[in-house]
């Protein structure tokens, strides 16, 4: 149902988020409609089960840090309509002329990407996070001591000022040469 | 003096309501038709599209207005494009599915053949692939009402009313009018009626011996009763390939309202298949049962799977009795896709003959969404709505091969019904409506990663 909401979605509010985040008023419209539709509740806020409802992100081996970022956002157990459209405007595409502020930059997708290692939000990946990200993404496939393996080893190649920890500034230098943009970025529609 | 003049208005109604209704039933019961309903969705089509022309050029106009919007023109010119499941926002790059594990359309090569080693970046698949399934899932997005391409003039539809012109606006007014105080009592009269006659009959059908001539009387009866109701909701069915109907076996079709029964029974008598129910459906079902085998389980007997494959097995092992008509999915789905089949009607051993339904939904929406409203209040929706149009595909027999089991089999058919009622054909369970996913499923892409990864 998501139409009659969308009819509560205030001309002044669709204004700030296309404001803040650069989505298109339509998108802006039709992705309020998908907010109501996974708000099972019917009050405005998604909790963590309404995002693990769709099936597709419940299988997702790092489905839990996904929706995870999402309350970053926020400092209760709930992420309102705007908070929601913060972390999706990460996922914009990058486009040449726009804006500063938008919240689409290349620090701002790797930054998203780093937070999904960072478990303790210190700002530090650490030997124990990375393990256990490594251990949520393969599961029971790849044995511990290969993981340990494999864990040791990314660390030593970007960890510069050895102090056996990533932090965003060494993570953003070994990611120098991946297509973030294409890899972090969806095709939005108009 | 109001209350006379109601009274004669109400006299003079009588007679031509009582002939009208007269007429539908003689109409009904030969199965034959003036061709007033084909007229009347003709009608509303040019009513939709000059509807759609006065969007068109109301939102022309507001778009001129506000220019802030070209920022995002260069971004992306390609039209939003319908998979079967109206209108969408992005474009899915990355899926992920319990039995197929991972897969990325913008990479060409099957990343099983991928071999490297673990990269810090590795999880941006997933953040990507997660954030999309957020935005537009496959499954949920099934289980709520298919997004229109343009208003079709009712207000509960996802574009709600609002103010575009004069014009349109008294469209909608007549249409309200015409839907709530002309088709609406017209509509209960016949479903009241058709339910009636039905209990009725079928009672004194009851009491025939077994035989040739109760089989064909109470054949006749079913017809006759289900094309009444199905005019108490002005369905317009066509029905494609009618030589390959079910005489025997069991009879399997996509799901998407009770109201499937009617449309189906409208052409074919069938067994019905289901669990005992209580109230009005419950004496629907008895009266039913009265006059040929139905197969009713109670709630105790569904769990038992042995026992429902043993009881299907001994009616369609009888060829005097009626085909079967099953709804394998389940549950009902929102008429965009096929969803998972039960294997249970596949492991009979029969003939099975699939059914393709696939509903107009510009006339009103036919689906059921039976977690955000009642029976009663889904019947009412229909019958409140412009009319029910569909088409009903008849597909060649199918049977099981050799080698192949139930779960294969089950899924064979289900594409051909996908393919045919030009459905999308999703592997996911339908129970996901209720149900959470299995802890196990996570196991498919975990274990397609790790395969891709080089480990020393």
């Amino acid at each position: 149902m998501g139409a009659r909401s969308s009819m509560q979605l205030q001309e002044e509010e669709i204004n700030e988020i296309q404001r803040e985040t650069g989505f298109s008023q339509s998108q802006i419209v039709r992705l309020y409609s998908r907010f109501t539709s996974l708000d099972k509740s019917n009050n405005g806020f998604l909790s963590r089960e309404d995002f693990l409802r769709i099936p597709e992100l419940a299988i997702n081996p790092l489905g839990d840090r996904i929706v995870h970022a999402f309350f970053q956002e926020s400092n209760d157990d709930t992420v309102n309509f705007k908070q929601f459209m913060r972390v999706l405007a990460r996922f914009r595409p990058i486009k040449t002329n726009q804006d500063k502020n938008k919240m689409n930059t290349r620090e701002d997708k790797l930054r998203f990407a780093f937070k999904m290692y960072d478990l303790d939000g210190d700002d530090k990946i650490s030997k124990d996070e990375l393990l256990a990200v490594l251990h949520m993404m393969v599961g029971a496939n790849i044995s511990e001591e290969q993981l340990g393996s494999i864990a040791d080893r990314t660390i030593t190649e970007v960890d510069y000022n050895k102090d056996n920890q990533i932090s965003f500034e060494e993570f953003v230098k070994a990611m120098e040469k991946v297509d973030v943009e294409q890899k972090m970025s969806i095709r939005f529609l108009n | 003096m109001g209350e006379q003049l109601f009274i004669t208005l109400l006299s003079l109604c009588f007679a031509p309501v009582v002939s009208v209704v007269i007429l539908v039933l003689v109409l009904a019961s030969l199965g034959k038709s003036l061709g007033i309903r084909r007229r009347y969705v003709k009608l509303l089509l040019q009513v939709f599209e000059f509807g759609k022309e006065k969007i068109s050029t109301y939102n022309k106009n507001k778009q001129n207005g506000d220019d802030s919007d070209d920022e995002d023109a260069n971004e992306n010119t390609k039209k939003p494009c319908e998979n079967g499941n109206g209108l969408n926002v992005i474009e899915r790059d990355i899926s992920i599915s319990y039995s197929k594990g991972i897969r990325i359309q913008s990479i060409s090569t099957d990343i099983n053949d991928v071999k490297k080693k673990f990269d810090l970046s590795d999880i941006m698949y997933f953040a990507k692939c997660g954030v999309e399934t957020i935005i537009e899932d496959d499954v949920t997005q099934r289980f709520s009402a298919e997004e229109l391409p343009s208003w079709n003039l009712l207000s509960r539809t996802s574009y709600g009313y609002h103010y575009i012109s004069l014009r349109l606006t008294i469209i909608w007014g007549l249409g309200f009018l015409a839907r709530y105080f002309v088709l609406l009592p017209f509509r209960l009269i016949l479903a009241v009626l058709g339910i009636g006659w039905l209990i009725v009959c079928t009672a004194f059908i009851g009491y025939l011996p077994a035989g040739k001539f109760k089989r064909e009387l109470n054949q006749y009866v079913m017809l006759m009763c289900f094309r009444i109701l199905s005019r108490a909701c002005s369905a317009i069915v066509t029905f494609h390939n009618r030589e390959n109907k079910a005489k025997n076996g069991i009879c399997v079709a996509n799901h998407t309202s009770p109201i499937d029964v009617i449309v189906l029974s409208c052409d074919n008598c069938y067994a019905l298949v289901g669990q005992a129910q209580g109230g009005l459906l419950g004496v629907l079902q008895r009266a039913m049962g009265r006059a040929t085998a139905h197969i009713w389980f109670e709630r105790s007997e569904v769990k038992d799977r042995h026992l429902v494959t043993k009881r299907l097995k001994e009616h369609v092992d009888d060829l005097d009795k009626l085909p079967m008509l099953i709804f394998p999915e389940g549950t009902c789905i929102n008429n965009t896709s096929v969803m998972m089949f039960k294997k249970g009607s596949f492991e009979v051993g029969t003939t099975i003959y699939p059914v393709a339904v696939k509903y107009d939904h510009r006339f009103g929406d036919a689906f059921w969404n039976s977690s955000k409203q009642g029976m009663i209040q889904h019947l009412l929706n229909i019958m409140t709505s412009w009319a029910v149009v569909c088409d009903v595909w008849y597909l060649p027999p199918m049977s099981k091969l050799d080698g192949e089991d139930a779960v294969e089999f089950a899924n064979r058919v289900k594409s051909e019904i996908a393919r045919k009622g030009g459905l999308v054909d999703l592997e996911w369970d339908g129970q996901l409506k209720r149900a959470k996913v299995k802890d196990s499923w996570k196991e498919k892409p975990q274990e397609e990663y790790s395969k891709m990864l080089k480990v020393d």
